[in-house]
């Protein structure tokens, strides 16, 4: 690597580790005061080890009207984003130059858009149609962005696409839906199945557009907040332990999914090669 | 069109295109245009849409700044917070770039591989925790017998805790911890790419740590920057949930003023007006940043 | 079984870009038809429209009799091979072979039976179950025909599909392709650059260039007659000397060129004045000939080429052409004595010269 005097490296090293504590320790603090029985949630000072709180959390009614919601909403939102996800998708791939910049523009423009201001507009126009709010404009406003997101993912991979798989298909007598049923969708699957997971996280953890649209009902981040500002207890520390525990094990889960392909594909291409030099061999 | 047709048949095309436009008519452009005209409307009740009392009026923009004095330098209420927005967003931002910078070089170019891995897991981990539990965090953190006084009182530097979560200072702190990586992931796509061959040629012509940074690495970096900048500024000028967790009355937010003039000053215009306001602040920091890095909106989507 | 396949002045523009220009050809049922040309010269157009991807601006194509303007790929009774085989990578063996009889709606036990029987077809019996990226390259492109005739098409197109291939494997799945094409009796319709491929494979072969046929025929009359420029020069070696037609008589021609005055075949009956070029094989060229008359050519030595049994000996380039001369000679064990720098006289018998009016050349 480079030829850094030590002294400058001792700076770098030590300011990593400060780093890393001003990233971890906050998440790590939240989590150890679930385990206090301090009715405010803190570490200091610890009156006692307790896991009361989940016992708490649990009897929580709110908790589990707002749990339910979001999971609800998170579901309409996959429902509605992958398939104009990949509508989108298809049809900026399939679209020349000049159009492809100006509707990619249009495209990603709700990502750049602040989450207040598509809640607010979303439910200023759905008033105007006499639409008022509630989870229904919530699982509307989230999805205009989110589909954005989605058309991302199902973006980058139909750019790697080998075009002519679909004209085989075609040539091999398919009807247009047979060659997208049995090609273009199976190979898009995984970029498909990764946008609902992310529409998914992204709906269960948004506030900022739900603020706006979700006229009297609770989702969980909502009631995460209001317990924050009013009626802080641990439970709600519980609670993200919780999630934060879900979180990582996705995180893990998607790693580990994610190198087990590549060593099939490795694995695959290796057993290519012996193809190949067998085949050779017969030749010779 | 007809390549489309071609490709995909009437029907999937004719799907694709329809749901499309629905998306982005519908979802998107219907109603923010709605949004923009509805902030030049009077506030009137329901029954009187539409009747004499209902004008169009550049009066819910103006309210922004009536008032203010220069000579005096006395601003309205509202104007005071959009502006402490901007100046905290800029703060943030700047604060966000300044810590995240070394953290980047050396997970991008200094880490073996292995480190760098396991660093950029460290990293990934807090990413994905919601922006909320992330700010509650900080305000166990931050709470007046929390840890943070407890410990500065233990070390001896504080002589009596401080109330954190009144002053600004809380709302950076949480603003910068809540949307630091939004920084750090371009910063560290963007150093990545940079072929370590300039660098240990400018080493070899004798040039300082600082001016490799100066002359090399930050201007390769310069689209990540960028990226990273308008990431940051965006979420931090929209943010919601940390000013309203994390500061006090006297820090209030433009965001909260927006939802004050909604849900309890009941005057939808004047709350359409100042979001409207908020997504030009928002759009104008952007092409900014766009010219001044000279990115396009490509580079950005990544 | 197999149909003809008709091209009537068939014409594809792009915008200001004419790909395929006034094509008519009648190929036969049962025939292997080559389109032998370079990148470019409108070769992979004209099968993109026999096989239905695109519809040509003008003219039409008929395939046995029937008019196919409108008819989409899937409808037509072709199959094509792609020049990257295209086989999906998600679907095994057995599944890729029998993808078109699943389109037809034929069930299942029926079309593991078809698919079976088309992988002994290939000699890759017991390999239904494998994955597409655990065969060999040739082992690929054998499912890629099998796939292909278990549509039972009537017409097969081939596009380049052994470019990615070795060079031996790819003189290996000639012989193959040929024989599989014998066997099913169907019409074959080639793509190629590969001059080679075409010669050796085909009934008839058409050269392109420009989005024009310069010239269709059976393999040996396109080396031996070629009948333009372009042709001469991209089938196989060709000297090439420019001049102008002096004398005309008898089947002969005299042209005057910078190099001297050479006399050959006046194949397309040329008169006396118009501009020609007059091409001679490299292994039709002699060194110190006996029986050449007047068509000697003494220039100085620019280096050979040594091959093992046979030697390229290279003249520099005569006055007024570009081309250096080639001479391709038999290894008679004496050829140490053609030193660089030497002056040498080469020459050819006036039947193996072939005078052609002037005209475009196939780049080196």
């Amino acid at each position: 690597m480079t030829t850094r005097t030590s002294a400058s490296d001792l700076i770098l090293r030590l300011y990593l580790a400060i780093f890393f504590i001003y990233l971890l320790l906050p998440l790590a603090v939240m989590g150890i005061a679930t385990f206090n029985t301090s009715k405010f949630p803190t570490v200091t000072p610890w009156l006692g080890t307790t896991t009361q709180w989940f016992g708490a959390l649990m009897a929580d009614n709110q908790m589990w009207v707002g749990l339910t919601n979001s999971v609800i909403v998170g579901i309409a939102v996959i429902l509605i984003s992958v398939p104009i996800g990949v509508a989108a998708a298809m049809l900026l791939d399939g679209v020349h130059r000049r159009a492809k910049s100006m509707l990619y523009a249009v495209m990603v423009s709700p990502l750049l858009t602040p989450g207040v201001i598509i809640g607010i507009s979303t439910l200023v126009f759905w008033d105007r149609l006499g639409v008022k709010g509630g989870l229904h404009l919530s699982v509307i406003g989230q999805s205009s962005f989110i589909i954005a997101y989605v058309m991302l993912m199902v973006s980058a991979r139909l750019q790697r696409f080998d075009r002519t798989l679909e004209e085989a298909a075609l040539d091999l007598g398919g009807t247009h839906m047979q060659v997208f049923r049995r090609i273009l969708f199976p190979y898009l699957k995984p970029a498909v199945f990764a946008g609902a997971v992310l529409a998914f996280f992204q709906s269960f953890e948004n506030y900022n557009t739900t603020l706006f649209t979700r006229g009297t009902d609770v989702t969980l981040t909502v009631y995460i907040a209001s317990k924050v500002r009013t009626g802080l207890t641990p439970a709600v520390n519980a609670l993200a332990l919780i999630l934060i525990a879900i979180t990582i094990a996705g995180a893990i889960a998607y790693e580990i999914s994610r190198r087990q392909a590549a060593a099939e594909a490795a694995a695959a291409k290796k057993r290519a090669a012996e193809a190949d030099t067998m085949a050779e061999l017969k030749i010779a | 069109m007809s390549e489309l047709v071609k490709r995909y048949g009437l029907g999937i095309t004719t799907a694709m295109v329809l749901v499309t436009a629905f998306w982005l008519i519908v979802m998107v452009v219907l109603p923010a245009l709605v949004m923009v005209e509805y902030s030049f409307h009077t506030n009137v009740p329901v029954t009187k849409r539409g009747g004499p009392e209902d004008y169009y009026t550049l009066d819910n923009y103006l309210s922004l700044v009536r008032g203010t004095d220069w000579s005096t330098w006395t601003f309205p209420n509202d104007f005071r917070v959009f502006l402490r927005t901007i100046w905290g967003a800029a703060l943030v931002t700047l604060l966000s770039l300044v810590v995240c910078y070394p953290v980047a070089w050396y997970v991008a170019k200094l880490a073996k591989p292995q480190r760098a891995a396991m660093l950029l897991l460290l990293l990934v981990i807090p990413f994905w925790v919601n922006e909320i539990l992330r700010t509650f965090a900080w305000y166990i953190i931050l709470a007046y017998q929390g840890p943070l006084n407890a410990a500065l009182l233990g070390i001896g530097i504080l002589e009596k805790p401080v109330r954190w979560l009144s002053g600004s200072g809380g709302v950076l702190i949480g603003m910068v911890y809540a949307f630091l990586l939004f920084m750090m992931f371009p910063l560290i796509n963007a150093i990545e790419t940079l072929d370590m061959n300039q660098v240990e040629a400018a080493e070899d012509l004798g040039a300082p740590w600082w001016q490799i940074h100066r002359r090399i690495v930050i201007p390769h970096a310069k689209p990540g920057i960028a990226v990273g900048c308008i990431m940051v500024f965006v979420l931090a000028a929209s943010s919601y949930i940390v000013p309203s967790l994390l500061g006090s009355p006297g820090t209030r937010w433009f965001t909260e003023t927006i939802y004050v003039w909604f849900f309890e000053g009941q005057n939808w215009p004047r709350g359409s007006a100042y979001a409207f306001i908020l997504l030009g602040l928002c759009v104008g920091f952007i092409m900014l940043m766009m010219r001044i890095f000279r990115v396009g909106l490509a580079d950005i989507a990544k | 079984m197999s149909r003809d396949v008709e091209l009537d002045h068939v014409t594809m523009r792009f915008g200001d870009f004419t790909a395929v220009n006034d094509v008519s050809l009648h190929i036969k049922a049962g025939e292997f038809f080559s389109f032998l040309g370079p990148s470019g010269c409108g070769k992979t157009t004209i099968l993109r429209m026999i096989s239905g991807f695109m519809d040509p601006t003008g003219g039409a194509i008929r395939i046995g009799g029937q008019d196919m303007r409108g008819i989409g790929p899937n409808k037509r009774p072709t199959a094509l091979i792609f020049q990257n085989l295209a086989l999906f990578p998600m679907m095994s063996v057995a599944d890729n072979i029998a993808f078109g009889l699943e389109m037809r709606g034929v069930d299942k036990a029926a079309r593991r039976k078809r698919a079976e029987e088309l992988l002994d077809l290939i000699a890759l019996p017991g390999s239904g179950d494998k994955r597409i990226d655990e065969l060999s390259g040739g082992q690929k492109q054998r499912v890629a025909i099998a796939r292909a005739l278990a549509v039972e098409p009537q017409v097969m197109l081939l596009d380049e599909p052994l470019s990615a291939l070795d060079l031996k494997l790819r003189q290996h799945m000639r012989a193959e392709l040929r024989a599989i094409q014998r066997r099913t009796g169907l019409t074959f319709i080639y793509i190629t650059h590969d001059q080679g491929e075409a010669l050796t494979m085909s009934d008839r072969v058409a050269v392109m260039s420009r989005g024009r046929i310069e010239q269709v025929g059976p393999s040996a009359s396109i080396y031996d007659a070629p009948e333009t420029p372009f042709v001469a020069t991209f089938v196989g070696e060709n000297n090439v000397f420019r001049g102008k037609v002096t004398a005309a008589a008898d089947g002969l021609a005299r042209v005057e060129t910078p190099a001297g005055v050479l006399l050959g075949r006046n194949a397309r009956g040329m008169s006396v004045g118009s501009d020609a070029l007059i091409f001679v094989r490299p292994e039709r060229m002699r060194l110190d000939p006996a029986d050449a008359g007047d068509n000697r050519v003494t220039r100085p030595v620019a280096h050979l080429d040594f091959e093992g049994s046979f030697a390229n000996l290279v003249l520099s380039a005569p006055e007024g052409s570009p081309r250096p001369i080639l001479v391709q000679l038999a290894n008679d064990g004496r050829l140490g004595s053609l030193q660089p720098g030497a002056e040498r006289t080469v020459g050819f018998a006036p039947a193996d010269g072939l005078v052609l009016p002037a005209g475009e050349l196939a780049k080196d």
